[in-house]
């Protein structure tokens, strides 16, 4: 004990630690009806953390080319020790970060939390969302299987219909015309450097925002004393993480992810074939749509109203002049339910087979 | 700047270092635009390949086959006719395959369906296969691009 204040008093000495500590102590966190939604921020950093972690254990083994990536991928899950099991958490957490950044996004809407002043954390919130998605497509290629393969062809066409700079973006995604060993490689770099180093960069801006203005109140709950930061709120939020962690355990556990067979370039897509969960409403919408609309091809058309779509929702904190007078604002409240039903109706559906 | 004829000495040491500042910017990013671009690979371009042999494509059936980088797609009519498309969808790039339960042309990605002449004829497609010439000699099918 004696050694432990020394060193403390021998840092406080340095550093000035103390103001930092006194801070801490005084931290709050509103206390509310709907104060659950406070914890889907934090866990979906636990799970990118699991994230950074397992990735760099599967760096250990990976092997960026055409001709290595699958079989390396086959390596870990079957000859290195826990392979299976570090891939498998990696995968799933994927997926779990996905999902509890959406819940977090959904619930930050409908409080309206925002409208002014915390445009920036909604900004930098949903431009976050959008690498972990660009997390997901890159890293849904590394294994270089046939699923993968084809999804990477899709969405890097995709990318081919912006207007005047299409083919010029997807040159630089596929690293040529094609999806290839050289597209592999982008995207490796890309999963591994680019879009860990800006995410990380964003989730400091985000939580210092966060840090600098509290935590949004909705305004016709009834006021309960708040909760100390520290310890109480941590230690809940560290509960929420240890749920978040026996889940992710179980899915890994008991249904790991596969691998499937490796990418042919000269293979027919296979039957069946569609993306991971948190795709499936765009990717079954631009199937149903016909081949002209309006003497428009129709997948130009869906893309177009997809991009106009996400801007206006990313938007929202300009567009919504109600909530920022502190107002209950229907139309907000029509457009946030619409976006929730439209993609849980597409998702459930396309689960369910209608589409086929 | 200021409004006069005369050039204030401020203004133009902040103009030489901000033009300064602005051109080593522009030095240092151009390579890196470029480098990220890559660079076009000149291809022997590819007009008329080997596609496979009649006696491995028997009536009502297809196979993908490689055009330079990209598939192409043999088909064998009911009818024993064969003919060759571009393997790839119109829609959105993935590789296409016969189905002989439809008897013509299906995209498994979004559900495209082409007829045996390589129209889009249903689902998503917005443009027909690009359609070869297909000549055989004995029992190898030759296909050859344009014309």
């Amino acid at each position: 004990m004696k050694l432990i204040e020394k060193l403390w008093q021998a840092l406080d000495e340095r550093y000035e630690l103390q103001p930092l500590v006194d801070f801490a102590k005084q931290k709050a966190v509103p206390r509310h009806r709907h104060d659950w939604m406070y914890y889907f921020g934090g866990l979906t950093l636990f799970f990118f953390l699991i994230q950074v972690a397992t990735g760099i254990l599967l760096l250990l083994y990976y092997r960026p080319t055409a001709e290595a990536a699958f079989e390396s991928v086959q390596f870990i899950m079957t000859r290195v020790p826990f392979g299976w099991l570090i891939r498998s958490i990696h995968s799933w957490s994927a997926n779990l970060m996905i999902a509890s950044a959406f819940i977090h996004m959904f619930t930050v809407y409908f409080a309206g939390a925002y409208v002014k002043p915390r445009e920036l954390t909604w900004w930098t919130g949903v431009a976050l969302l959008l690498l972990a998605l660009g997390f997901g497509f890159s890293g849904y290629l590394l294994p270089w299987n046939e699923l993968a393969f084809f999804a990477t062809r899709v969405g890097t066409d995709m990318v081919s219909k912006v207007p005047f700079i299409g083919h010029w973006l997807l040159r630089v995604l596929r690293g040529g015309e094609d999806v290839t060993g050289a597209t592999l490689t982008r995207f490796f770099g890309i999963h591994v450097a680019v879009l860990p180093m800006i995410s990380t960069f964003l989730i400091l801006l985000h939580l210092a925002f966060i840090q600098r203005q509290g935590m949004h109140e909705p305004q016709e709950e009834p006021k309960l004393p708040p909760r100390p930061f520290f310890p109480n709120f941590v230690l809940r939020e560290f509960m929420v993480w240890l749920v978040g962690l026996a889940l992710l355990a179980a899915l890994a556990a008991f249904f790991p992810w596969e691998l499937g067979k490796k990418a042919d370039p000269f293979a027919p897509a296979p039957a069946g074939i569609k993306p991971e969960w948190y795709f499936l409403f765009m990717f079954e919408t631009l199937k149903l749509l016909p081949a002209k609309v309006l003497g428009i091809e129709g997948e130009i058309l869906g893309l177009a109203a997809f991009s106009v779509g996400g801007l206006f929702w990313f938007l929202a904190p300009l567009w919504d002049r109600k909530r920022v007078r502190g107002e209950k604002s229907l139309f907000a409240l029509v457009v946030g339910w619409g976006v929730v039903l439209y993609i849980a109706a597409f998702t459930a559906l396309s689960y369910l087979g209608v589409f086929q | 700047m200021d409004t006069g004829n005369k050039i204030s000495r401020k203004g133009f040491i902040n103009w030489l270092l901000g033009t300064s500042l602005g051109a080593t910017v522009v030095a240092a990013l151009y390579p890196v635009f470029r480098y990220v671009l890559p660079p076009e690979v000149a291809e022997a371009p590819t007009n008329r390949v080997l596609a496979g042999k009649l006696s491995e494509l028997p009536p009502n059936s297809g196979k993908i086959f490689r055009f330079g980088a990209k598939p192409g797609i043999l088909v064998r009519t009911q009818g024993g006719e064969v003919r060759a498309f571009s393997g790839i969808c119109t829609h959105l790039n993935c590789t296409v395959q016969y189905r002989a339960d439809f008897q013509h042309i299906w995209c498994a990605c979004h559900n495209g369906h082409y007829d045996l002449q390589g129209k889009n004829i249903q689902g998503p497609p917005p443009r027909p296969l690009e359609t070869y010439k297909v000549d055989i000699v004995g029992d190898d099918i030759y296909v050859t691009r344009g014309a």
